[in-house]
């Protein structure tokens, strides 16, 4: 058995041990780790997030137990101090002494801190470990206690630097970036480019100092701001120094490795020292003259070193390292790729600019413009795959290269190929080195045919996922390469879409979803499916989610909508949002009586937070006797019809639309489908109904009402389109109903119908076809099915509250009458809210 | 809340020093869980009908650290056996605690046991 000993347990380190472990029988090599730093392996690139959840866990690359399960032997807290190659064995600090066969150099670098007068004040910092992040931290606590409105200046804007301010930002500090080059990110960015990127920066309200050589810190003791020129001063109460890395490379220079004139152990393509039996991977190997500091490129030499230990001595860098990038920087895509600085002699350049919008394109063009060259983009980096892929692919550039980054206009075909048209070689997943023949052979040939199928049989989309657009693409137009249909399945446990499975319940008179499993599924079912399954019941027979309640999602399952700390909010239906004084005064007094969170919703009605699960039917039973019945607000269903006053009370009002909305509200309440539903009915053009961002919308005009569908505000807000103009209500409401009953029995699970209608073939005029003009026939069945929902409604709060066996799930214990005692609320303007999260 | 995970650590079949007489099995959903007190602890209890097998795990959900896993819809996933959290969807492996579809800490699972129409979870403190 042979000894393989790790110095370094950071992300190039981990991933040596990932892939070691994947390749090795455990018998043959043991693996020991170790590490300087107390905590187990993180995700460095990262660390600013540490910032937005505290939790540092969170960054770990696995946690501790995973050295355990693949018998690695972690030693965290213990750097390594002498290196004695004759003997071949290590020693640490607490003066252990280890054998080794192969030792692997991961120590990553260190923060380069310029020599400036006063670097060695109180507050000033580096940004590289979450012990660092934890002081800095501390330090700012306690500054925002003394100081208003407290400064701190990062030294440093380049890519960590940038990183360092958004977590100044999140410490509640002002943050100014103060940076040599006259540009950010100098090695990245180009002039214009770094423009755009400041001023989108500027306006989150991070500050930008170019061009500024410091002089010297100033402040006595602690740090009170910068100096670079003579008049040139900048005061802040902290400072981050962020300008740069060196390797740690201290081990390599005391045992006589071969070193680099400016620092780096040196190392050839196998990644060996100048000792065959010492390789060194990471921010320490100086490979082709060059420190590489990025993620991918360590990666890919942790990967080298393990081949070449293990005996797949054919695995080498590649002589060329793409250092191209792509990351979200402070919520901001940037990304560059190949050469993104070109000069005019090699080729040209199209930029495409837009300070307004904070977008920046470049791409750089062989002087034939057959070939890309290289990129940088700015505010929205979607394209980067594609062209990253263009450009290690060198494959051939449309006749007019411009599309790539304009998209294409006035009906030009569109520019960029399908996945399909890469090269088998192309690596598709840089994280895992996935080829893209590699992915279309794992589906024709292994018969891995979906996205999962192929992340555990190639690992692909592991990773960072950002290639999981492109690996489902390969994976679709493969299966249609072979003359596979590809399914829209549920789940792995139903073949079938929903719609497919609709029909098949219907026909089949299937009343629960076991037998339905038994019959046409496979498995024992998912939280995917089942939710699915319930609604198509509820589509069909119109039962309430008492009766399957372990196949609902939570909210169904307890007829209320689980919020932060494990409570409920109740909301009775408000029809239209009209309601009594008495009916208000009685929500007051059950809302007071459980000491309850009180909030006008967005749709006009009144929801009431805090109740715990024991209280449910409490609360319920006190609403119902008042006379109200559930909102549905926890279901996918309809939620509300919004209304303004109309011409009963607004004197521009062309008809009653709260009666109108009143009587919708009624006619679909309680009709569950694929996902929620919301109407609006507005008495005039002025719309203060917002009917038009709403599923379904009725606007009164001169001569009737016009009727739209399929408009969603949330996180794609669309504008529903014109189904019909100036019809009566009793049309306008028949229109509706077969609009609604075609959208349930069609759309797949958890699709709003604005995202229904954008895949429908044939769009809004099909729709139209289907609901007026009857085209499939299908009308008549629509109507009937509708009203057959309409006609059973019923409340399913009384059901609940009636039934004594649905009554006793509302018990947070089963074997203790007892609440939850780890719920905890503060108090919050006179309400009170749950503990914040820890 | 419960701030400290360390609370509810995996209790392996053969470190089981006290079977813990929880409720009847009648008062679990079928194909559904529920929520056993014992000591300070709460303890999720899942019954899967369909499979005629039993799980237990931590109540708490290590995402943000609250007492739900109990409301959970349950299903398998290729064959592994799991809880979704009702709060954020993140499901966990119920044989070996294990995060799916993320990397959050693995949860404590229990084993479980039925005699004579109880349900007993296995504990070894």
């Amino acid at each position: 058995m042979k000894t393989v000993i790790v110095v370094g347990n950071g992300m190039v380190g981990y991933k040596f041990c990932e892939k070691f472990v994947a390749k090795i029988d455990q018998d043959s090599f043991k693996l020991i780790v170790f590490g300087e730093e107390p905590r187990v392996a993180y995700d460095r690139v990262h660390l600013s997030e540490y910032f937005e959840n505290g939790d540092a866990e969170r960054l770990s690359m696995a946690p501790r137990e995973w050295y355990q399960e693949h018998n690695i032997e972690l030693f965290t807290n213990e750097r390594v101090t002498d290196i004695h190659r004759n003997s071949k064995t290590i020693t640490t600090l607490s003066e252990k002494t280890f054998n080794y066969d192969y030792l692997v150099l991961a120590t990553g670098s260190s923060p380069f801190v310029p020599q400036i007068n006063g670097v060695d004040k109180d507050g000033v910092f580096v940004y590289r470990t979450i012990e660092d992040l934890e002081e800095t931290l501390a330090y700012a606590e306690k500054i925002k206690k003394t100081v208003q409105k407290p400064k701190a200046a990062i030294l440093g804007g380049g890519l960590l630097g940038l990183e360092a301010a958004k977590a100044v930002m999140d410490m509640g500090l002002e943050p100014h970036v103060v940076e040599f080059a006259p540009k950010l990110m100098p090695r990245q960015l180009d002039t214009r480019s770094s423009k755009v990127l400041q001023v989108k920066l500027e306006s989150m309200g991070i500050n930008i100092h170019l061009s500024k050589a410091t002089n010297q810190i100033l402040g006595n003791g602690h740090v009170i701001g910068m100096e670079f020129g003579e008049d040139d001063v900048l005061n802040v109460d902290m400072l981050v120094i962020s300008a740069g890395i060196r390797p740690r490379d201290e081990l390599g220079k005391s045992c006589g490795l071969k070193m680099g004139t400016r620092g780096g152990i040196v190392v050839d393509n196998k990644m060996r020292t100048s000792d065959s039996s010492i390789f060194a991977i990471g921010e320490i190997a100086l490979y082709n003259q060059m420190i590489y500091g990025l993620v991918a490129p360590g990666y890919e030499m942790a990967g080298v070193a393990v081949d070449q230990i293990i005996g797949l001595e054919e695995t080498t860098m590649a002589a060329e390292i793409d250092m191209s990038t792509k990351l979200k920087l402070i919520g901001v895509d940037v990304a560059s790729f190949g050469t993104p600085f070109m000069p005019a002699e090699k080729g040209h350049s199209i930029i495409f600019e837009n300070k307004t919008e904070s977008l920046y394109k470049r791409i750089n063009v062989s002087h034939d413009g057959k070939r890309l060259l290289g990129g940088i983009l700015v505010g929205d980096a979607k394209d980067y795959n594609m062209l990253l892929q263009m450009y290690l692919n060198e494959m051939p550039l449309p006749k007019n290269p411009e599309n790539l980054i304009l998209g294409s206009r006035s009906g030009e075909d569109v520019s960029f190929g399908s996945a399909m048209d890469l090269p088998d070689t192309a690596v598709v997943c840089s994280c895992e080195a996935v080829s893209k023949g590699q992915i279309c052979c794992s589906v024709k040939e292994d018969g891995n045919e979906s996205l999962k199928a192929i992340a555990k049989a190639t690992k692909a989309t592991t990773g960072c996922g950002g290639c999981k657009p492109m690996v489902d693409d390969l994976v679709k137009e493969t299966l249609k390469s072979l003359g596979k249909v590809v399914k829209e399945s549920v789940c792995e446990h139903f073949e079938y879409s929903r719609q497919e499975l609709y029909d098949i319940v219907k026909l089949k008179k299937i009343e629960d979803y076991d037998s339905l499993l038994d019959e046409v599924g496979k498995g024992h079912g998912c939280e995917v499916c089942k939710p699915a399954v319930a609604s198509i019941f509820a589509s069909i027979y119109n039962e309430t989610a008492n009766r399957q309640e372990t196949i609902q999602d939570t909210n169904d399952r307890f007829l209320a909508n689980i919020q932060r700390n494990g409570t409920y909010s109740v909301v009775p239906r408000v029809a239209a949002g009209e309601i009594t004084p008495k009916q208000l005064l009685a929500m007051g007094r059950i809302a007071q009586k459980y000491d309850l969170y009180t909030k006008i919703t967005g749709g006009q009605r009144i929801d009431m937070f805090g109740a715990q699960l024991h209280e449910l039917p409490l609360i319920w039973e006190e609403l119902i006797a008042e006379g109200f019945e559930t909102g549905q607000a926890y279901g996918k269903s309809l939620r509300t019809v919004k209304s303004c006053v109309g011409s009963t009370w607004c004197r521009y009002g062309m008809d009653e639309s709260v009666t109108f909305a009143i009587d919708i509200e009624n006619r679909y309440k309680g009709i569950r489908s694929p996902h929620k539903i919301k109407g609006g009915v507005s008495g005039c053009i002025r719309e203060c109904a917002e009917a038009r961002n709403k599923d379904f919308g009725f606007i009164a005009v001169e001569g009737g009402w016009n009727v739209y569908i399929c408009g969603n505000g949330g996180a794609n807000p669309q504008h529903a389109q014109l189904l019909v103009e100036k019809v009566d209500k009793i049309t306008a409401t028949k229109y509706v109903d077969r609009f609604l009953m075609y959208y349930i029995q069609t759309a797949p699970p958890l699709t709003r119908t604005a995202a229904w209608l954008d895949k429908l073939e044939g769009g809004i005029d099909y729709v139209k076809d289907v609901v007026i003009n009857d085209c499939l026939g299908i009308a008549d069945q629509l109507d009937n099915e509708m009203q057959h929902l309409v006609d059973t409604y019923k409340c399913e709060w009384k059901e609940a509250v009636e039934n004594p066996e649905i009554r006793a799930r509302y018990s947070h214990f089963v074997n203790a009458e007892e609440a939850d005692d780890t719920i905890e609320f503060v108090s919050l303007r006179e309400q009170k809210m749950p503990k914040a999260w820890v | 809340m419960i701030s400290n995970l360390n609370t509810y650590e995996v209790v392996e079949p053969e470190n089981v020093s006290i079977w813990f007489k929880a409720a009847p099995v009648v008062k679990f959903p079928k194909n559904g869980g529920a929520c056993v007190k014992y000591k300070d602890k709460q303890i999720a209890v899942f019954n899967f009908t369909r499979e005629g097998t039993w799980y237990a795990c931590q109540n708490l959900c290590p995402h943000k650290m609250e007492m739900v896993l109990s409301r959970g819809m349950i299903g398998e996933d290729q064959g592994e056996p799991k809880v979704a959290c009702p709060l954020h969807k993140n499901s966990f492996s119920l044989k070996t605690g294990k995060h799916l579809n993320g990397d959050l800490d693995r949860i404590a699972t229990y084993p479980v046991k039925i005699e004579d129409g109880f349900v007993y979870i296995g504990f070894s403190e």
